[in-house]
C-alpha cells in the first residue's frame, strides 16, 4: 500500500518597502532610470563610504510587523552576510541575523471556508542587491547597481503550511496588509515582492520534518503554485524510489516548469555573519511603537465589514472591493465625492473588473481617478447620458483617465431629451416598420422592443430611453 | 625656512606674512624631493596641485576667509584617506590605480582650515603590519637610523613628519598605528576616542577600530589638528558631538591634582630597560610638576593582542571583500570565469600580511567556529573595557610605554607574525576599549633613537591627556633627527 | 588546534584567494600557531559576560528619507576595470 504524504511549506518573502531613497543613502529608489544612474559611493560599495540608515525603513518594518502580531524588537541590529556576488557591490550584504526588528508573528488565512493561523518566525531588513545582465555580444554580464540598496524586508513563516492554496491565501494576506499600510506596492512580476518556498515532504502523522529544498525564481501566484505541485512530486518520488532528498536551494523554471539545483563548486553556504561595525543599534522606544500604532490604517477585515454594514454591500463585493487597497482607495475617494456607494461599487465591480479580465490587468494597474468616475455617476443620475452611453464613456476612463463631462460634450453624446425631436424620429419609425406596429397592436408586447431600439439607432443611442418608451406607448 | 617650525608656528608665519603659503609648499616639497629617496615616506607627491592650492589659499587668506592655526601649513595624508581623484592605494597592489570620488570628511575638514595637501604617505598594506614594511611601494625608513623601521602602520606619516617632509601629517590607528610610529620616530601622535573623527572615507580595516587622528611636532599641534577635524559628521554613524571638544584650552602648564596611574602589569617581561627607566623618567617630572603618581594593577592585559587580532581580522576580512576587480582597482590580466577572476585578482593584489589576517579573519568567522573565537574576543573586549573603567574610577590618566622596544631594524619582525604582533601590546587594548591615547617623546636609548611615552584617559577626555603631555613636553626639549638637520635645505 | 589541508582550502573559498602550495604550507603553519596563540582567552571566563560591538552607547543614528544623490555614475564608474554602456562588466555569471 502506497504510504501517504503530507507537504510542509514555510515561506521567505521578500518585500521592497516603498522609500524615496535607499536603505543606507540618499539614492533614488525610481525604478527604471539608466543602468547605474541611482548610485553613489555607498551603494557601489566605494572604499571608505560608510551606511547611514534610513528612518522610514524602520518605520515601515514596524508598521509590517504589528500588522502581523509580531512582537517588536526593542534594541536590533544590523549585521554583515557575506558572499562574493558581482550584484552585492561590498561583497557582504548588510541584513539582520541575531537581531531582527520583528519575531514570532501570526497571521490568519482562510481557505475553503476554513481559518488557519501561520506563524511568522521573524521579519528583518535588509539591502537589495544590484541587477546583473546578460550582454550576449560579448558573453559577459554587466551590473547594474540601481537596486543596490533599496530596502527590502524579509518575512520568515513557520513550516505552517500544507498546501499551495495555503501559500496563496498567506502571500494574498500579507501583500494585501502590505498594500493597506502603504509599505509595499507588492508586485510580484516586478518584484516588489518575491516568494521563496521551502518544502519538505513526510509522512502523514510523522513528527520530524523531512529534509527541505529552497525554490527561487517565483515570479507570479501561478507560478508558486506550479512548482510546489512540482516540487512536491519530486520530492515523494524521490522518497518512493528509497533515494534522500538533498538540502539545496533550487531555481524554478516557468517556462519549462521545472527546476534545478543551484550548485557551485565554488561556493559554501558558510555566510559568516557578524554584527556590522558601522551601524549602531536601534532602540525602539514604547513612544515610537505607539506613534506607529496610532497611524496603522483600516485593514481589510474591518474595512469588508463597514462596506457591509455603513453601505450595505453583499459580502462578496465588500470581499472584492477590498481584495486591493486600489480598489478600496477608487471606491472611497469616489464615495468621498458624494456618489452613490452602490452605484461606484456597481462600476467596480462590474465594468472595472470585466475590462481588468480583458486587459489581463491587475487592480494596481488602474490608473483613472476617482474625480472622473464620480463625474460619470453624476452624468448618469442626472439622466445627461444613458446607460450605454456611460459604458463607452468608462472605457475611456478606465484607458486614458478623461473627463466624461467635456468628452460627452464634445462627442454630443448627451442624451436627448427634446420630445419634439424624440417625436418625430419615432413617427418616422413607426412609419418605416408596420408590420412592427401591426405585431404590437395585436398583442405582441415584445415588439415595442425592436421598435425601441429602432429609434435608439436613429438617435445614434442618445436618446432618453424612459422618453423613448413613453412616446411609443403613446403614439401606438 | 626653517622645516623645523611646528605646525601652529608655521601658521602664525603665514599669518603674519612672514612667509607666504606657496613659499611653505615649495620649501617642503622640495624636503620631500631632497629626502624620498632615503626615507621612502610617500606614496604620492602632489607638487603641482599642492602649488596651486597653495596660491588659492593664500588669496583666501589675504581675504580673510580662512583664519585658523593651520590656514597655508602643508600636509601629507596617510594614503588610506580618500582624496576625490588623487591616487589612494592603501600601499597596496589592488588599489594601485585607484583615484576616489570624494574626499574623507577629516580631509575635506582640514582642507576647510585651509590645509595645502602635498601627497599621500607610505604605510603597512591596508594598515595591517607595525613596520611599513609590507607596503607594495617599499618599506620606509626611520629618519633616526635608516638601517630601522619608522614603526607603522602610519610609519610613512610618522617618518615624514621626523624627516621634516612636511610639518604635520594625518594617520590613522586600528591597533597603534598612529601612537607606536610617532614613539619610534621621535614625533607626537594622537588617536582620539573611537567615534571623535569621522571615518567617513577611510578605507576601512577594523572598522570598530580605526580612528584618524593627527602625527605632529608636539602636544599644541596635536590639538590644533584635533580640533579642525573632529566632530559629528550625518555619513558616519559611529561618529558623535561630544563636549571636551575645545582641545587647545587644555595646553595649559598644569597638572596640579592630576591623578595619574600607572600600570604595574605594563612594565614586565619583554620591556627594554631603557624604554622603561625613560617612562618612569616622565612620570617622576609629571609627579614633580604635581600630579599625583601611583602604581596599580590593570589586569588583562595579556589578552588584548589575542582578542584584538581576531576582531580586526574578522573585520577586515568582510571590510577587505569588496576588493575583487569589478568595481575599481586591480583585475587581474587573465582568467576563465568569474571566481577564477575573483580569486586571480585577489590573490595577486594583496600582499603576504593582508592574506595571513584575511584567511586568519574568515576562518574565525566561520560557521562552528564563530562563537569560540569572534564571540569569545567580543567578551574579553568587554572585559578590557570594564578593567579601563574602574581604572578611571581612580585616575585622570594612565601613563605607561608605546611599545616595549624602540625601533627595530629592517626586515627584523617579519620572520615572525606573532613577534611582531606582541609589539602592540600596549597599544591594542586603547582601541579595543574606545579610549584616547598620545604618543610623544620621554627621551633616547643608548643607540639615540627616540622613546614613546603613552598617555591615555576616559572616552572623550583627550584634554586631560593634552592637559599632562602638554606639561611634560615643557619639560623637555624637541630634538630632531641628524637625518634631517643634515639633509636640510 | 591543528589547521588541515581541507581547512586551508575551504578558507580558501570563502576569501576567495587562490594561494600556492609553498603559500598553502605557510598559511597552514601561520594560522595554526596563530590560533594557539589566541586560544589563550580560553584561559579566560566569559560566562555571563555580554559581547560588546560598540564601547559607547550611541543609538538610533538616522538619515531622513530626502533624496540627497543625483546622477553619480560616471564618477562611480570611472575607476571600473572593464565597463560597457554605463554597467560595470564583469565574467559571465549564472543565477
Amino acid at each position: 500500500m502506497s504510504k501517504v504524504y503530507e507537504t510542509v511549506i514555510g515561506l521567505e518573502v521578500h518585500v521592497e518597502l516603498a522609500t524615496k531613497t535607499k536603505i543606507f543613502c540618499g539614492c533614488s529608489t525610481a525604478f527604471g532610470g539608466a543602468p547605474n544612474t541611482h548610485t553613489c559611493p555607498v551603494c557601489t560599495g566605494m572604499p571608505g563610504s560608510l551606511p547611514v540608515l534610513n528612518k522610514e525603513v524602520v518605520n515601515k518594518a514596524i508598521a509590517v510587523g504589528l500588522a502581523t502580531n509580531c512582537t517588536i524588537t526593542r534594541n536590533c541590529k544590523f549585521d554583515r552576510k557575506n558572499y562574493f556576488y558581482p550584484d552585492n557591490p561590498q561583497n557582504y550584504q548588510i541584513s539582520q541575523l541575531y537581531y531582527p526588528i520583528c519575531r514570532d508573528g501570526k497571521v490568519e488565512i482562510e481557505v475553503d471556508g476554513k481559518k488557519k493561523y501561520i506563524g511568522i518566525h521573524e521579519i528583518h531588513m535588509e539591502e537589495d542587491a544590484g541587477k546583473l545582465i546578460h550582454d550576449a555580444y560579448t558573453d559577459s554580464s554587466l551590473v547594474d547597481f540601481n537596486r543596490s540598496g533599496v530596502p527590502l524586508i524579509e518575512i520568515v513563516s513557520e513550516p505552517d503550511m500544507r498546501s499551495a492554496d495555503e501559500v496563496l491565501a498567506y502571500l494574498d494576506k500579507l501583500r494585501t496588509t502590505i498594500q493597506y499600510l502603504g509599505a509595499s506596492d507588492c508586485k510580484l512580476n516586478e518584484g516588489s515582492m518575491r516568494a521563496d518556498v521551502n518544502l519538505s515532504i513526510r509522512e502523514v502523522g510523522a513528527e520530524e520534518y523531512g529534509t527541505r529544498t529552497e525554490m527561487k525564481n517565483l515570479n507570479s501566484f501561478k507560478a508558486i503554485a506550479r512548482a510546489i505541485e512540482n516540487e512536491r512530486e519530486r520530492q515523494i518520488d524521490l522518497l518512493e524510489a528509497g533515494k534522500e532528498v538533498v538540502q539545496e536551494t533550487r531555481r524554478w523554471d516557468d517556462t519549462k516548469e521545472y527546476s534545478y539545483a543551484m550548485r557551485s563548486k565554488e561556493d559554501a553556504q558558510d555566510y559568516r555573519y557578524f554584527p556590522d561595525p558601522d551601524l549602531v543599534p536601534i532602540v525602539i522606544s514604547d513612544e515610537w511603537l505607539e506613534e506607529i500604532r496610532s497611524k496603522q490604517p483600516e485593514f481589510r477585515e474591518e474595512k469588508k465589514a463597514r462596506y457591509q454594514e455603513e453601505y450595505g454591500l453583499p459580502e462578496y463585493d465588500a470581499d472584492i472591493l477590498t481584495g486591493t487597497k486600489k480598489l478600496a482607495d477608487i471606491f472611497e475617494e469616489t464615495i468621498a465625492l458624494n456618489a452613490n456607494p452602490k452605484k461606484v461599487s456597481n462600476w467596480l465591480m462590474v465594468e472595472t473588473m470585466r475590462l481588468l479580465k480583458e486587459k489581463e490587468m491587475e487592480p494596481e494597474d488602474i490608473t483613472f481617478s476617482a474625480a472622473n468616475l464620480a463625474k460619470l455617476i453624476q452624468l448618469t443620475d442626472d439622466q445627461a447620458i444613458n446607460s450605454t452611453v456611460a459604458k463607452e464613456v468608462f472605457e475611456k476612463i478606465f484607458a486614458e483617465d478623461i473627463d466624461p463631462a467635456q468628452y460627452v460634450e464634445e462627442k454630443g453624446l448627451k442624451t436627448v431629451n427634446d420630445e419634439g425631436a424624440l417625436r418625430a424620429t419615432i413617427e418616422q419609425v413607426i412609419a418605416d416598420n408596420p408590420q412592427s406596429v401591426a405585431d404590437y397592436r395585436n398583442g405582441k408586447e415584445k415588439a415595442i422592443g425592436f421598435l425601441v431600439g429602432q429609434t435608439m439607432k436613429a438617435m445614434k443611442g442618445k436618446a432618453n430611453p424612459g422618453m423613448v418608451n413613453q412616446i411609443l406607448k403613446e403614439l401606438l | 625656512m626653517d622645516l623645523n617650525l611646528t605646525a601652529v608656528e608655521l601658521g602664525k608665519k603665514i599669518k603674519n606674512k612672514e612667509i607666504s603659503v606657496v613659499e611653505a609648499a615649495s620649501a617642503y616639497l622640495d624636503s620631500i624631493e631632497a629626502k624620498e629617496k632615503e626615507i621612502n615616506a610617500f606614496v604620492t607627491i602632489d607638487r603641482e596641485g599642492a602649488l596651486k592650492r597653495a596660491e588659492e589659499v593664500q588669496g583666501l587668506i589675504d581675504a580673510g576667509k580662512v583664519t585658523g592655526p593651520l590656514a597655508g601649513v602643508p600636509v601629507a595624508i596617510k594614503d588610506n584617506m580618500c582624496i576625490d581623484g588623487m591616487l589612494t592605494t592603501c600601499s597596496s597592489k589592488i588599489l594601485s590605480n585607484f583615484k576616489p570620488a570624494f574626499t574623507a570628511t577629516a580631509v575635506e575638514k582640514l582642507q576647510a582650515a585651509g590645509a595645502v595637501i602635498v601627497g599621500k604617505t607610505n604605510m603597512d598594506e591596508f594598515a595591517m603590519g607595525s613596520t611599513t614594511e609590507t607596503s607594495f611601494y617599499g618599506e620606509t625608513k626611520n629618519p633616526w637610523d635608516l638601517t630601522r623601521v619608522p614603526g607603522g602602520s602610519s610609519g610613512g606619516s610618522a617618518a615624514a613628519v621626523a624627516a621634516e617632509e612636511v610639518p604635520y601629517a594625518l594617520g590613522s590607528d586600528t591597533g597603534g598605528s598612529i601612537r607606536q610610529p610617532a614613539g619610534f620616530c621621535g614625533v607626537t601622535g594622537m588617536k582620539p576616542t573611537y567615534g571623535r573623527v569621522s571615518r567617513y572615507g577611510l578605507i576601512a580595516y577594523g572598522s570598530s577600530l580605526d580612528q584618524i587622528g593627527p602625527i605632529a611636532k608636539d602636544v599644541t599641534d596635536c590639538a590644533a589638528i584635533l580640533e579642525a577635524i573632529s566632530g559629528k559628521d550625518d555619513k558616519d554613524s559611529t561618529s558623535v558631538k561630544e563636549a571636551g571638544d575645545d582641545f587647545m584650552a587644555a595646553l595649559t602648564d598644569d597638572v596640579k591634582g592630576l591623578r595619574i596611574g600607572i600600570p604595574r602589569d605594563y612594565f614586565g617581561e619583554g620591556l627594554d630597560a631603557e624604554v622603561k627607566a625613560a617612562v618612569m623618567a616622565a612620570a617622576k617630572v609629571l609627579e614633580e610638576k604635581g600630579a599625583e603618581v601611583e602604581e596599580f594593577d590593570l589586569s588583562l592585559v595579556e589578552y588584548a593582542i589575542p582578542a584584538y587580532y581576531i576582531i580586526a581580522s574578522a573585520e577586515a576580512s568582510s571590510n577587505l571583500e569588496r576588493f575583487d576587480g569589478v568595481k575599481y582597482g586591480y583585475r587581474t590580466a587573465e582568467f576563465t570565469d568569474l571566481h577564477n577572476m575573483y580569486k586571480k585578482t585577489r590573490s595577486e593584489g594583496f600582499g603576504p600580511e593582508v592574506k595571513r589576517r584575511i584567511m586568519l579573519g574568515s576562518f574565525v568567522l566561520s560557521s562552528g567556529y564563530f562563537d569560540a573565537y569572534y564571540m569569545k574576543a567580543l567578551r574579553t573586549k568587554a572585559l578590557i573595557k570594564q578593567a579601563f573603567d574602574r581604572a578611571f574610577e581612580k585616575y585622570d590618566v594612565i601613563l605607561g610605554p608605546v611599545a616595549p622596544t624602540t625601533a627595530l631594524k629592517l626586515g627584523e619582525s617579519l620572520s615572525d607574525p606573532i613577534k611582531m604582533y606582541l609589539g602592540d601590546v600596549y597599544t591594542v587594548s586603547v582601541n579595543l576599549a574606545g579610549l584616547p591615547g598620545i604618543s610623544l617623546p620621554c627621551g633616547y636609548d643608548s643607540n639615540g633613537l627616540p622613546i614613546g611615552l603613552q598617555l591615555l584617559a576616559r572616552h572623550f577626555d583627550e584634554k586631560s591627556i593634552i592637559r599632562a603631555s602638554y606639561a611634560f613636553e615643557q619639560s623637555r626639549e624637541y630634538k630632531r633627527p641628524a637625518f634631517a638637520v643634515e639633509r636640510g635645505l | 588546534m591543528q589547521i588541515t589541508d581541507e581547512t586551508i582550502k575551504y578558507v580558501g573559498i570563502l576569501a576567495k584567494l587562490e594561494l600556492s602550495d609553498e603559500e598553502k604550507e605557510q598559511a597552514k603553519k601561520d594560522m595554526s600557531n596563530m590560533l594557539q596563540y589566541v586560544g589563550k582567552l580560553n584561559e579566560l571566563d566569559t560566562e555571563g559576560v555580554e559581547p560588546m560591538s560598540h564601547t559607547f552607547s550611541v543609538h538610533n543614528v538616522f538619515r531622513e528619507d530626502v533624496v540627497t544623490n543625483g546622477d553619480e555614475r560616471d564618477n562611480m564608474l570611472k575607476n571600473a576595470p572593464e565597463q560597457k554602456e554605463g554597467a560595470y562588466k564583469v565574467p559571465k555569471t549564472f543565477e
